[in-house]
């Protein structure tokens, strides 16, 4: 029975207008199982406004797979919570109306209520004030209030992802909101950027650099634009990872011959060696609580996933099925481990539930995973060469893309939660 | 009565830990990374090479197309980083010059073909510099000429999803600093 509804497939192409130059569309496909019905009406106001907000509230709850949209017409703002029984008629067990109006110094007015049709309650109400440009930032912020109240977990809406694009000899570090509007360019460079990577905070992103024909790590600070490095050792140096008190990055050098796992301070100082062995170790990953490093080795003569403790000690190795198992990421709440898996000769998204081993597989051809800060959604590279990020959500179910005007994106990383 | 040298079991089972895993992070704080203000060598403070007369340019065998210094690239085969008996006179070349230019500095750049994760790959990448880098040194190379490098898959000379392209891709250029 449920596998009907997983079978059933529900493409919508959402084009979504946008001030910048570069815009990425949102392709959905595949349904939840358990999506919550909800109305979200428009809001009074908003044909006069900049940005239609009911529609950024509506793409957003769309596209995180757990609501089913209910079309209602305009529901007043000041609706009375005893009239609330005539939309559950409709199947909604949630209704959402509000207003946006335009003040005398030139920024708007934002309200929004959420009301539960079943129990004719209010659940919840924000008021907000932006400026103009930030109208996207209140619609995401309504969004995200939504999805917490009825679902219980932390909304990604307003969070932002930063991407590699490459076009003929240029590549470029740009960074979007998690639906891909008002994307900004970081910084360009004639050669390579990979493995960006950003800081808990959120306020700066290291990267691996080829600018000066060997890979070196650098951190870009978003607020003052400056770049500093942060590892050029002799040999290589790549594969930065914040802890999850940004006060230490692990990375991969390679100074004294192979590639090994070292830990250092987030100013560059106190570099101390992790691994000590004559394999690869390298794409090192903190486990939730900082306590432990999740990495790839060859040491057992193909890459897989292992685990070793901070403070030194054995590895314990973390992935079994499949001969090449690389780029560890692991949930906020450290419960499952993502990883990308090679079967079949074709590389693909798995997970794996740390507490009793069980695997699933996640996606068709992806690499480079990246995981939402509140644990329930990946962002990743399908495949070489394409034009699109794709999401899939934690537990199989969602799946949405991403696209861009680039002709090629990939090493996605999605930032953190910032207020 | 025999006396049994002992260093020689403890040696054997010492060098087996120190090539274990995970043994407590060590302290390097002498080593501080280098800044760098966009040179394209990590060398700041490289002295100045010895043939700067256009005359000992033209002598250099370095420039010339016909001596097997020319020979600047190291193939490898398919998940292999062992160096091919049909590279080890290009090894010895570089080798011998090297040693008769002790000022002279080299990068090895190792590369991977595009198949595969790409920091995986820049750990390969590495490994195939390292082959090089160690075989120059075993000849008697000093360290501090060469710096082993890799590039992964993100600097591939063959664009390209077949095993031409993936041949000429699986290599460890040398380059002159």
């Amino acid at each position: 029975m449920k596998t009907i509804l997983y079978r059933s497939l529900c493409t919508i192409f959402l084009l979504c207008s946008t001030l910048a130059q570069a815009q990425l569309d949102i392709e959905i496909s595949g349904i939840g199982a358990n999506q919550i019905p909800i109305i979200v009406s428009g809001f009074d106001g908003e044909s006069n406004a900049p940005q239609n907000i009911s529609k950024i509230i509506k793409s957003d709850l769309t596209q995180s797979g757990a609501f089913k949209l209910i079309e209602s017409g305009n529901i007043a703002a000041n609706i009375n919570p005893a009239s609330l029984t005539q939309w559950k008629t409709k199947g909604a067990e949630a209704l959402a109306t509000g207003s946006i109006q335009k003040l005398a110094n030139g920024s708007y007015d934002v309200r929004y209520k959420l009301f539960d049709t079943l129990k004719s309650s209010e659940l919840s109400t924000l008021t907000l004030l932006e400026q103009t440009p930030q109208l996207r930032t209140s619609a995401h912020k309504i969004a995200d209030d939504i999805y917490q109240k009825l679902t219980g977990t932390r909304g990604i809406f307003s969070t932002r992802i930063a991407y590699i694009t490459q076009s003929s000899n240029q590549y470029r570090l740009e960074i979007a909101d998690a639906d891909g509007e008002r994307v900004q360019e970081v910084f360009h460079s004639s050669e390579p950027i990979i493995s960006p990577t950003w800081s808990p905070d959120g306020t700066k992103i290291a990267y691996v650099s080829f600018e000066a024909k060997k890979p070196i790590i650098y951190v870009y600070n978003l607020a003052n634009k400056q770049k500093t490095i942060l590892a050029n050792f002799k040999g290589s140096n790549s594969a930065p990872a914040w802890s999850p008190n940004g006060k230490q990055l692990a990375i991969a050098l390679a100074r004294n011959g192979l590639t090994q796992v070292y830990l250092i301070n987030a100013d560059g100082s106190n570099l101390r060696r992790l691994s000590n062995n004559n394999n690869i170790d390298t794409e090192p990953q903190f486990s939730a609580d900082g306590n432990s490093i999740y990495f790839t080795s060859d040491r057992g003569g193909n890459p897989q996933i292992y685990k070793t403790p901070i403070s030194g000690g054995n590895a314990q190795r973390i992935t079994f099925n499949g001969s090449y198992n690389i780029s560890p990421r692991i949930t906020p709440d450290g419960s499952t481990l993502i990883y990308v898996s090679r079967r079949d000769g074709q590389f693909q998204l798995f997970s794996q539930n740390l507490s009793n081993g069980q695997e699933q597989r996640l996606s068709d051809a992806a690499e480079s995973p990246s995981i939402s800060p509140n644990g329930k959604y990946i962002l990743y590279t399908p495949g070489a060469k394409h034009n699109f990020l794709k999401v899939v959500s934690i537990d199989g179910l969602t799946q949405y893309t991403l696209k861009t005007k680039s002709s090629n994106i990939r090493e996605p990383a999605w930032g953190p939660f910032t207020q | 009565m025999k006396m049994r040298p002992l260093f020689t079991p403890i040696f054997i089972i010492s060098s087996i830990f120190l090539f274990n895993a995970c043994t407590p992070p060590v302290n390097l704080n002498s080593n501080i990374p280098v800044e760098d203000r966009g040179t394209t060598s990590n060398n700041a403070n490289q002295t100045a090479t010895t043939n700067t007369s256009a005359n000992d340019a033209a002598n250099d065998p370095l420039n010339n197309p016909k001596s097997v210094l020319a020979k600047r690239s190291i193939y490898f085969d398919y998940d292999s980083f062992t160096i091919k008996e049909q590279f080890l006179s290009t090894i010895q070349a570089h080798a011998d010059y090297l040693i008769k230019h002790p000022s002279r500095k080299i990068l090895i750049q190792g590369n991977t073909d595009e198949r595969g994760g790409r920091e995986y790959n820049i750990a390969l990448g590495q490994k195939r510099a390292e082959a090089v880098r160690k075989s120059l040194a075993l000849l008697g190379v000093s360290e501090s000429q060469v710096e082993a490098v890799s590039l992964g898959k993100e600097k591939p000379k063959a664009t390209g999803e077949d095993e031409a392209a993936w041949s000429e891709n699986r290599r460890a250029d040398i380059i002159y600093q």
